[in-house]
């Protein structure tokens, strides 16, 4: 007997075939007991927090955790890297492959980052090729190094296709710390570690680019340009 | 945006927030907070300046003020916040900061919080709240900067000050949300020199941040204020230029500043 809420007659068919389709299967307390509701919401929230291909989370439950990030850091002053990564020249992967051993790429990579770093941090597939991982807690000493350890596990991380051929395939990284002691957003600070990826991608891939440093220092060509008699007499 | 700051849709009108600093200290920007003030008074704002300069406090001094009940006190539980509130020379409201402050001159989470709450709680009861921060570039005037609408830097034309406002311009533009950034050049010698060192200080700032930037940083000048003696008698007699000598150049100056700041509002 579906759930009746003071008289509304709750559909819920679609709900529960997408559950039995993702796998998740239909709770086992009484139908339409308030347990049973709760227990088909909180399956509804995983499945729409979730990527399909990969199981890591979507992008839409990554921002939601960076929002929360924020705010810690914003609190404790703690450091908090955030990685951009993506997988090098994958067009090329789907082109020679096929689709299929695309997708077989694109997990193996998911589950390569998610076994490199800590359980406290969060991994998510963000985009066709791009995944992200969040480091609360993460000193700007170690990030160079941790971001170098993800990079290089996926490269001696090949594909075995059906046929037994291997196939190995690299990524690039992006990083960025979260400002302390300042609130931000997660907009801004994905989009720094992006502008990131961005430098990773056109010095070659297959490396890291961190963001330099949160205080970005002023170098002796800006203070040059900055003091420069003549421009300045130009500029009346 | 900053969530803090942003008020809720449908919400009651709140206070504008303005964080003032200056790459380096001695340029001036206290005097400029407190005739800033001052001049939005006279234009019948409610306005309050908040001594955020929690280090090395001085506002006290510039207004010739002294009070028991300060944001010291406020922060370590003896007062409540609006009985730190204080009317000052020039129509508005001052909360200093209060001696004892120098153990707050790094920012621990509990600072930070006060801080913040101080901000929220005093946002309602007035038009303009002006931050005045300490100089430099630490975490306790970076913090009190998120805590703003828009920030306003005090600079001069000397090499010094120019070099620490544009670091200070290059640190908020790449670490915190954008919001507007504008420049006040203070003992300027000739009527064009805040042009110039803005057009100078924008010319570096596209060349060497704004590339990097999702929203380019175009510095807003509010104003510049001349090189004045009466200046200096009013901060030696320690009273308000725009009450003194409100026909001074620089007291016109900062009352057209004023008048720029509300334009943009």
């Amino acid at each position: 007997m579906p759930p009746s809420q003071e008289g509304l007659q709750l559909q819920l068919d679609s709900a529960l075939a997408l559950l039995r389709q993702a796998g998740h299967g239909v709770p086992e307390a009484p139908e339409g007991s308030p347990e049973w509701l709760q227990s088909v919401i909180d399956r509804l929230v995983d499945l729409s927090s979730r990527d399909p291909l990969t199981g890591l989370v979507n992008r839409r439950y990554f921002e939601l955790s960076l929002g929360r990030e924020v705010d810690r850091v914003a609190r404790s002053g703690e450091s908090a890297l955030v990685l951009m990564v993506d997988i090098d020249h994958f067009k090329r992967v789907n082109d020679t492959w096929g689709h299929a051993v695309g997708d077989q790429v694109i997990q193996l990579v998911g589950q390569t980052l998610a076994d490199t770093v800590r359980p406290m941090d969060l991994v998510a597939r963000i985009g066709g090729e791009e995944f992200a991982v969040m480091l609360p807690n993460c000193p700007a000493a170690f990030g160079p190094q941790v971001a170098d350890r993800v990079r290089r596990r996926v490269a001696r991380s090949p594909v075995t296709l059906q046929s037994g051929q291997q196939i190995s395939v690299t990524v690039s990284i992006g990083g960025a710390f979260a400002p302390q002691w300042v609130r931000s957003t997660p907009t801004l600070w994905m989009q720094r570690a992006d502008l990131q990826l961005y430098r990773a991608k056109n010095n070659g891939r297959d490396r890291v680019c961190l963001e330099p440093s949160a205080m970005p220092q002023v170098s002796a060509e800006e203070k040059g340009m900055l003091l420069a008699a003549t421009s300045w007499q130009d500029l009346e | 945006m900053n969530a803090f700051a942003t008020p809720a849709p449908g919400a009651a009108k709140v206070a504008r927030v303005t964080a003032i600093t200056s790459g380096k200290g001695g340029v001036g920007k206290t005097m400029v907070s407190a005739n800033l003030a001052a001049a939005l008074a006279r234009r019948g704002e409610r306005v309050l300046v908040l001594d955020a300069d929690l280090g090395l406090a001085n506002l006290d001094v510039v207004l010739n003020l002294s009070s028991k009940c300060t944001l010291h006190d406020v922060f370590t539980g003896k007062v409540e916040l609006l009985d730190a509130v204080l009317p000052a020379p020039g129509g508005f409201s001052v909360v200093l900061a209060g001696s004892g402050m120098l153990e707050y001159s790094r920012m621990t989470p509990e600072v930070r919080e006060k801080l913040l709450e101080s901000v929220k709680e005093l946002r309602p009861r007035f038009d303009h709240i002006l931050l005045d921060t300490g100089a430099g570039i630490s975490d306790v005037v970076l913090f009190t900067v998120s805590l703003a609408d828009e920030v306003i830097i005090v600079a001069t034309p000397e090499p010094t000050s120019l070099a620490d406002a544009y670091a200070t311009v290059k640190v908020l533009a790449t670490t915190q949300p954008s919001r507007p950034i504008r420049l006040l050049v203070n003992q300027v010698q000739r009527p064009s020199e805040g042009r110039s060192v803005r057009a100078q200080l924008q010319q570096v700032v596209d060349r060497f941040v704004n590339p990097s930037l999702a929203k380019p940083v175009q510095l807003d000048l509010i104003g510049d204020v001349p090189l004045d003696p009466t200046v200096r008698e009013a901060v030696q007699r320690r009273v308000l230029l725009m009450d003194s000598m409100p026909g001074s150049e620089a007291a016109k100056a900062l009352a057209n500043a004023a008048g720029r700041l509300l334009a943009e509002d």
